[in-house]
């Protein structure tokens, strides 16, 4: 008994550990890419002393700047902290604390491989609490993360903050409309009639061995990944931080280790989201469509597994990115309007075609 | 009972219960050290929730007292004054500006001055219209073409640097004339760069002209009437993007500009969208104009042989002639003698029309000299464009505008 929970900490330890350093490298990929994108050159010159000096590879790791999110991780944590005299101090301390943990929260249910069991055959998905709900706990526990950026933004008393808290919060609850709705028709799928069925993501996974939802239900996808963009505050909706009219949006006040706690709250949601679209439309940790998982059995295959899953979470990550270096910023009201009055209407008549095709579906086969 | 009797006969009592019901309105500071003010313009602003119910421009905090300097030098040593007014096109400040002093004068310069100066000024337009062009798509949150742009701007800044040894404070022109000669295969790495230029624009228009949020973000955004544009004295291509043809290098040619074959892009809606436009068209007329200058750039001298009491002389020739050597200290020490009178002259510059107006007694020093500032001009309509926009339009009706505080503020 002991021994499980033991394990258990130290998976959600090691995942911790895992999507942390995922949020820092993927600073140094939105660095990285967004100079190759510009023609520049981005970091490429910080160093530590004995592995720099290896020989083929340490100038290789430098150019790349691996050494980067060290860097600036530790300069987060060295700067003074600085607390500007007209903030509320225990919501401006708090805030950036609450943006973080429903981020770092929502990966309990995100299954992230799968393994099948050597001796019995059956195949065991990997994640931290398979709970029925799944899905809805995402939403729900994700959806908190406008907290922080509300709480962030009044705490600061600063008119710049307050208008980005206020943007951001209208957008990011808007979006979870239309989000929650294209969602729907996967977890019809993946619940057919007569089985037991629950929200969680390892029966959407399930449901995607032989054809990915993407193929299946192209629009919800699409929905789905402009929601998340959405939600994630990212190019083309960064209304939370648009540099140019709000300085820093409702981070503007905020410096060293707590700017740097909204900084990988920020890249965490876009690592988890992109976990929850992986698992949604593109197979979770299944190969590819139409083909059997060639994962071998024990161990071994459920690190490949998790392997493919975290490849194509890195793919999403680069699409984030691509994305934001390539597309100008939505104004607030277009993005209003295009939530309520388009992203909304399409999304529940997909969910209405899907369920009429569904109930048709299952006619034909009776 | 009695209260209500009493509000419905006051009809002012009436406006109050009215406005207490509408929101409070806020009050926002925008810069003068802001992202989008592209400098030190101060906007205050009135806001209604998101949208904004009044704005009002606060300028001056880059005001040097240029015009009062330049009574106090002679007409050469206010030259790199002029570098200071527009900062990003400061070859066409100094071209402008030498072309008033010398009207005073009376000057006729050598056909290869005036090709130089036309070619320098076209450049300086391409610099800045690539910076503007750049600023926008930033400003409308859209990086990647700042950066493109601004590899090229680099490249031209090369140029610059090669031909004036500085590459943001050129101070290349002198009354009658230019301070040398174009170097040695300059014409030849000047045209490789008009050759690649046009791939580059090609791409931040693909970036930027149909995209659909960037569209969405500029078509009828601070839109400026063809009244309005005039009635306001806006000039250069924002005037042009309100749909009025008026080119000062078409209208009015100067400096030979009448031998060269350019077209003037117009607008229709004056949007901010129209306005990009017109720069991105421009930039292609100055790549036109740059070719035809160099295709057949005369020979000959740079600089008016002939004013011997106004341009200082070539450095070989003061060492080796006497009578260059008082020539050479005369306008050093007393300034370049210039007859009495006053003169007005505009040219058109990236931002818009720049004015000099030279008042003289003699001598070699401004008895008085206004300067006509096109970017101040330009933001005078602010107060009339921005109210009724939602606060981020702000960003993109002030980097449409395309202006700059140190021509402003001056």
């Amino acid at each position: 008994m002991i021994l499980e929970v033991l394990l258990h900490v130290l998976a959600a330890v090691l995942m911790i550990t895992v999507v942390m350093t995922m949020a820092g490298y993927s600073v140094l990929a939105e660095r990285k890419v967004s100079s190759w994108i510009q023609g520049r050159v981005g970091p490429n010159r910080t160093a530590l002393p004995i592995l720099s000096s290896i020989p083929i590879v340490g100038p290789l790791i430098v150019g790349l700047g691996l050494f980067q999110p060290l860097a600036d991780g530790l300069k987060f944590l060295f700067k003074e902290e600085v607390m500007p005299g007209h903030v509320n101090k225990f919501y401006y301390v708090l805030a950036p604390i609450i943006t973080l943990i429903p981020a770092m929260t929502t990966m309990v249910v995100l299954p992230f491989g799968q393994m099948i069991d050597p001796e019995s055959g059956q195949r065991i998905p990997l994640i931290l609490a398979n709970i029925d709900i799944g899905i809805l706990f995402i939403f729900a526990v994700g959806s908190l993360g406008v907290y922080g950026v509300v709480i962030g933004g009044w705490a600061s008393n600063n008119k710049y903050s307050f208008l980005g808290s206020v943007r951001s919060s209208a957008q990011m609850i808007s979006y979870e409309l239309a989000m929650g709705i294209s969602v729907i028709p996967v977890l019809l799928l993946a619940n057919p009639p007569g089985m037991e069925g629950g929200l969680s993501l390892v029966n959407v996974i399930t449901s995607q061995d032989s054809l990915w939802n993407f193929v299946l239900m192209p629009i919800s996808a699409l929905l789905f990944l402009i929601c998340l963009f959405a939600e994630t505050n990212r190019t083309p909706f960064d209304m939370a931080e648009s540099e140019t009219d709000l300085v820093g949006g409702f981070h503007t006040e905020y410096g060293s280790f707590k700017f740097g706690l909204f900084f990988v709250s920020e890249y965490t949601h876009i690592i988890v989201g992109s976990g929850v679209f992986v698992a949604l439309f593109f197979g979770g940790s299944n190969f590819l469509p139409w083909l059997p998982n060639p994962w071998p059995s024990g161990i071994i295959g459920g690190v490949f597994s998790v392997l493919w899953f975290i490849a194509k979470v890195v793919c999403m990550i680069f699409l984030f990115i691509w994305v934001r270096w390539t597309l100008p910023r939505f104004r607030y009201d277009q993005v209003m309007n295009l939530g309520w009055k388009i992203l909304l209407p399409i999304s529940i008549a997909n969910l209405v075609f899907y369920i009429i095709a569904f109930a048709v579906y299952e006619k034909l086969i009776n | 009972m009695a209260i209500k009797e009493i509000s419905i006969g006051d009809t002012s009592t009436q406006a109050s219960e009215v406005a207490e019901f509408q929101s409070e309105k806020m009050e926002l500071n925008l810069g003068p050290s802001h992202p989008t003010t592209h400098g030190v313009l101060r906007v205050v602003l009135e806001m209604d929730g998101d949208v904004i119910t009044k704005a009002e421009p606060v300028i001056g905090y880059l005001h040097r007292g240029d015009e009062k300097l330049a009574e106090n030098m002679t007409y050469n040593q206010f030259v790199p004054y002029t570098d200071r007014l527009d900062y990003l096109a400061p070859l066409a400040n100094n071209v402008t500006y030498a072309i008033a002093v010398e009207k005073l004068a009376g000057l006729e310069l050598p056909p290869r001055c005036q090709a130089i100066r036309v070619l320098i000024s076209e450049l300086a337009r391409i610099s800045s219209h690539l910076l503007g062009l750049g600023v926008y798509g930033m400003d409308t949150g859209a990086w990647t073409p700042f950066m493109y742009c601004f590899t090229e701007r680099e490249k031209l800044y090369t140029l610059f640097e090669e031909l004036t040894g500085a590459r943001f404070t050129t101070s290349y022109t002198r009354i009658g004339g230019v301070a040398r000669d174009l170097p040695d295969g300059w014409t030849d790495r000047v045209i490789k760069f008009c050759d690649n230029l046009p791939s580059v624009i090609e791409t931040v228009e693909k970036l930027l002209t149909r995209n659909k949020i960037f569209t969405d973000r500029t078509q009828g955004i601070g839109v400026i009437s063809k009244e309005d544009a005039l009635a306001y004295g806006i000039t250069g291509p924002n005037l042009r993007a309100s749909g009025v043809d008026l080119d000062l290098r078409k209208d009015k040619p100067y400096s030979g500009y009448e031998n060269y074959d350019f077209d003037v892009p117009i607008g229709t809606t004056g949007d901010c969208y129209d306005r990009y436009l017109v720069r991105v068209e421009e930039l292609y007329q100055s790549i036109r104009i740059v070719r035809q200058v160099i295709d057949k750039l005369p020979d000959g001298a740079w600089y008016a042989e002939e004013a011997k009491q106004i341009f200082s002389p070539p450095k070989d020739k003061v060492l080796t002639s006497m009578e260059e050597l008082i020539q050479n200290f005369m306008i050093t020490t007393e300034g370049p003698k210039m007859p009495e009178g006053e003169v007005y002259f505009e040219g058109e510059n990236p931002k818009g029309a720049l004015g000099f107006f030279v008042v003289s007694k003699g001598g070699g020093v401004p008895y008085r000299l206004k300067i006509r500032g096109p970017s101040f001009c330009n933001l005078s309509i602010l107060e009339k464009l921005v109210p009724g926009h939602m606060m981020t339009d702000i960003t993109v009706i002030l980097g449409s505008l395309d202006f700059v505080m140190g021509e402003c503020d001056r």
